[in-house]
């Protein structure tokens, strides 16, 4: 979390006059903290760095003499070894790229709507509304995936409804079958061009890839989209209440209607808050580990298989540790990439030479600056 | 400014340092020579996989006797994730002496030096069913004890039996029987046959068509007897009289079977446990499996009782294992929790108590297994993603996959 707010810009020089031994009073007080996070966290983390580089098989300590440096050996059998493990790692890397493209959209959407919704001053019952909707997301994950289950099973409350409406609700925890695949199906698409099938990457053809979530995987996007849209409206009510009404009372005397005020107005202004709500929802979406081992551990037909689980299921029941750990690192180095591609989307651009002369005097020379 | 730049590493130095402090202070923790002399206090602890109060009630009562009748002091310890807790323990270097260990584990864990072999030094190895030891030999060396067994059987709904006019003498004992009955059982609701859409539970028409994934070491999962098995089952599952328990809304063949959604299940001994505690008032009938173009066939599934290399006191551990697989305790074991006893010696004494239940007995026979290669239950896993899509899917390519997945593992 600390990590993703942007570091306070230091004022000053810390060494002047009064301010002196503040740094090692700082250093004594975070001391505590610090030494937790390493031993909890950072020594684990280089652990399974190191042993994502080792023929380590879990016996004994990952450092005793026994054990090999194999250099990229485990990187390369879950990423080009052409086997079981490569096609896997695959399967789980589109399945779970389905389920960020799907939830980090969603629930930002949601959550926003919501916010702006109990936001407003003249809701009534504004209190029960903000803990209606933020409940799902204090509830145990564990316990919300069983809830699903019963919810989504065959002959479940969801099918039930569908069935008022005359529609005939799937299986949807054992259809294996995707989404946009059976959308193509409706229009006759069964078997996709040659150039898709014949092709792979990850050992995944290019036609599997783009199967979209299945049907199991689009009742876990639900409940993702369910349970966490609550928290990031919290984050989103916090960013609209630092918005000053002044602003907004000059956007009205400028004219401008709501929906305008909502686009031009405070969505920019929340630029921040929603920085955040993208990049936790990407990390939180790409580790989604809990709901996938209580509810189907992989199941139907591999398509709710994530790198998270596979990582967790590779290591403890398959006993390929290395392997394990190199999943791991290779879903961390993904997450990193997306928040630094994703921080690079929402940096604060100059503003633009077309708009920046609509602010212009005529008559001035022709450069925006 | 530099006076400010020289702090700042200094305090990135001191961070340095204490990380440096703290990675060392962790590195002499793991430093153990994986002797395991930490547990050799004299007693043995026991990891168990419980099914259930009764499953751990029987094993710790067992146990307790042996404590007392040997001196050695044995604690039982009931696993909420058995696979994830014993790797904790080899990491750490003390596993549980004795523990409860699945075949597809078996190589994986003989492989990686977790578990001692044992088997061929028990006083009572010539006892156990020999398909059993087969089970648990890996590489030639009989790994460890098999603790008790089960089969697949078909269960019949009685009640559903006769009110479709059937008979003792309609029992099928082919494919063509079977598929008959199963579609005169079939009625608006009710499928004939339910079973998990898994190779646990087709692959008894893989062993009854004279297949199986592995032949004498060798991977033949693309076989025409599997091809033949598969389009046998799909045949069926197409036109109606079969289905897997997920698409009739059932979590498994017993819950199927247990709602009378299904009129017949293939399943083990433990859906006698499961109907009594569920759904009492089903009346059924344990039949053998039909033959199929290769003979009878079924599948056996079994744990074993692991011994970990580690562990400091073997004898102890081997002891007490003879113990537990004596005649009298998997017999006890059986009236307890319901599985087969794994020797021959009390096969007799079993039927006698269990004589409804002898066609599982009688599958120990001719029951295959489930490969027991390090990294079969991956390949496993991925022919049962295939499995599920059998009705659309064509047998000859999903076995063509698991062939080459095969091929990959054998050694």
């Amino acid at each position: 979390m600390s990590a993703l707010t942007s570091a306070p810009r230091r004022a000053g020089s810390p060494s002047a006059g009064i301010r002196r031994g503040e740094a090692a009073a700082g250093w004594l007080f975070t001391a505590p903290v610090l030494i937790i996070l390493g031993i909890f966290l950072l020594v684990p983390v280089l652990m399974a760095l190191w042993v994502s580089f080792s023929d380590w098989t879990g016996r004994g300590s990952p450092f005793s003499s026994n054990v090999n440096f194999v250099g990229l050996d485990n990187y390369a059998a879950v990423t080009t070894g052409g086997g079981l493990a490569e096609r896997d790692f695959g399967t789980a890397l589109r399945n779970n790229a389905w389920y960020v493209l799907l939830v980090v959209p969603l629930q930002t959407a949601l959550s926003l709507f919501l916010a702006v919704l109990v936001n407003r001053a003249v809701l009534r019952g504004r209190g029960f509304f903000r803990t209606a909707f933020y409940f799902p997301s204090v509830t145990s994950s564990v316990a919300i995936t069983v809830l699903w289950l019963f919810l989504f099973s065959t002959s479940g409350a969801v099918n039930e409804v569908l069935s008022w409406l005359g529609v005939n609700g799937p299986n949807w925890f054992n259809d294996p079958s995707g989404v946009v695949h059976n959308l193509l199906g409706t229009v006759g698409v069964t078997t996709g061009p040659a150039a898709l099938t014949g092709n792979t990457f990850l050992g995944v053809s290019w036609w599997d890839w783009l199967a979209g979530p299945s049907v199991a995987m689009s009742a876990f996007v639900l409940m993702a989209v369910f349970t966490t849209s609550g928290t990031f409206m919290l984050l989103f009510i916090a960013g609209l209440q630092n918005i000053g009404g002044d602003v907004m009372e000059a956007a009205m005397m400028d004219g401008a209607n709501g929906w305008q005020r909502f686009w031009r107005v405070t969505l920019p202004q929340l630029k921040p808050v929603l920085f955040t709500v993208l990049t936790l929802g990407l990390i939180g979406t790409w580790q989604v580990f809990d709901q996938i081992y209580t509810g189907t551990q992989g199941g139907p037909g591999k398509t709710t298989l994530t790198p998270a689980y596979l990582s967790y299921s590779s290591a403890f029941l398959s006993q390929q540790w290395g392997q394990g750990a190199a999943i791991a690192f290779v879903l961390f180095v993904i997450i990193v990439a997306l928040t630094i591609l994703q921080r690079w989307v929402l940096r604060d651009r100059p503003v633009s030479r077309r708009r920046a002369r609509q602010y212009e005097v005529r008559g001035t020379n022709g450069g925006a600056r | 400014m530099t006076r400010h730049i020289a702090r700042t590493w200094l305090g990135a130095g001191a961070l340095l340092a204490t990380g440096a402090l703290t990675l060392t202070a962790c590195g002499s923790g793991f430093d153990d020579s994986g002797s395991g002399e930490a547990s050799g206090s004299g007693s043995l602890s026991v990891l168990i996989g419980s099914s259930g109060d009764a499953e751990t009630q029987a094993v710790e009562e067992a146990v307790a006797a042996w404590s007392e009748e040997s001196g050695v002091d044995a604690q039982v310890q009931v696993a909420n994730d058995l696979p994830q807790q014993l790797s904790q323990g080899f990491a750490a270097g003390s596993p549980p002496d004795l523990f409860y260990l699945a075949p597809e584990a078996l190589a994986g864990y003989a492989e990686n030096g977790f578990i001692a072999p044992y088997g061929d030094d028990l006083a009572n190895k010539d006892d156990f069913y020999p398909s059993l030891v087969e089970n648990f030999t890996v590489d030639g060396s009989f790994f460890c004890a098999p603790k008790d067994f089960s089969t697949l059987a078909l269960i019949i709904n009685s009640d559903l039996w006769a009110a479709a006019g059937l008979t003792d003498a309609d029992i099928p004992t082919t494919w063509d029987e079977l598929a008959s009955v199963a579609q005169r059982l079939t009625t608006d609701g009710q499928v004939g046959l339910a079973f998990g859409a898994e190779y646990q539970r087709l692959g008894v028409f893989m062993a009854q068509a004279g297949g199986g994934l592995l032949t004498d070491g060798a991977a033949t999962a693309d076989s025409a007897e599997n091809v033949e098995a598969l389009q046998y089952v799909k045949t069926n599952l197409e036109n109606g009289s079969f289905a897997f328990a997920a698409d009739i809304g059932a979590g498994w063949g017993g819950e199927a079977f247990g709602t009378q959604a299904a009129a017949m299940t293939i399943e083990g001994n433990w859906i006698t446990g499961a109907l009594t505690a569920d759904y009492p008032d089903v009346n059924y009938v344990v039949a053998e499996l039909p033959e199929g173009p290769g003979g009878k066939g079924t599948l056996q599934f079994t744990n074993c009782w692991g011994l970990a290399a580690d562990s400091a006191n073997q004898e102890d551990a081997r002891a007490l294992v003879e113990y537990l697989t004596g005649t009298d305790q998997q017999l006890a074991f059986s009236e307890a929790f319901g599985p087969m006893p794994s020797i021959q010696s009390a096969a007799d004494a079993w039927t006698e108590a269990n004589p409804d239940l002898s066609a599982f007995l009688a599958g120990a026979d001719y029951a295959q297994f489930p490969p027991n290669l390090a990294g079969a239950a991956d390949v496993i896993t991925d022919f049962n993603a295939q499995i599920e899509s059998l009705r659309s899917g064509d047998p000859q390519s999903i076995l063509t996959g698991v062939q080459s997945n095969l091929e990959a593992i054998v050694p």
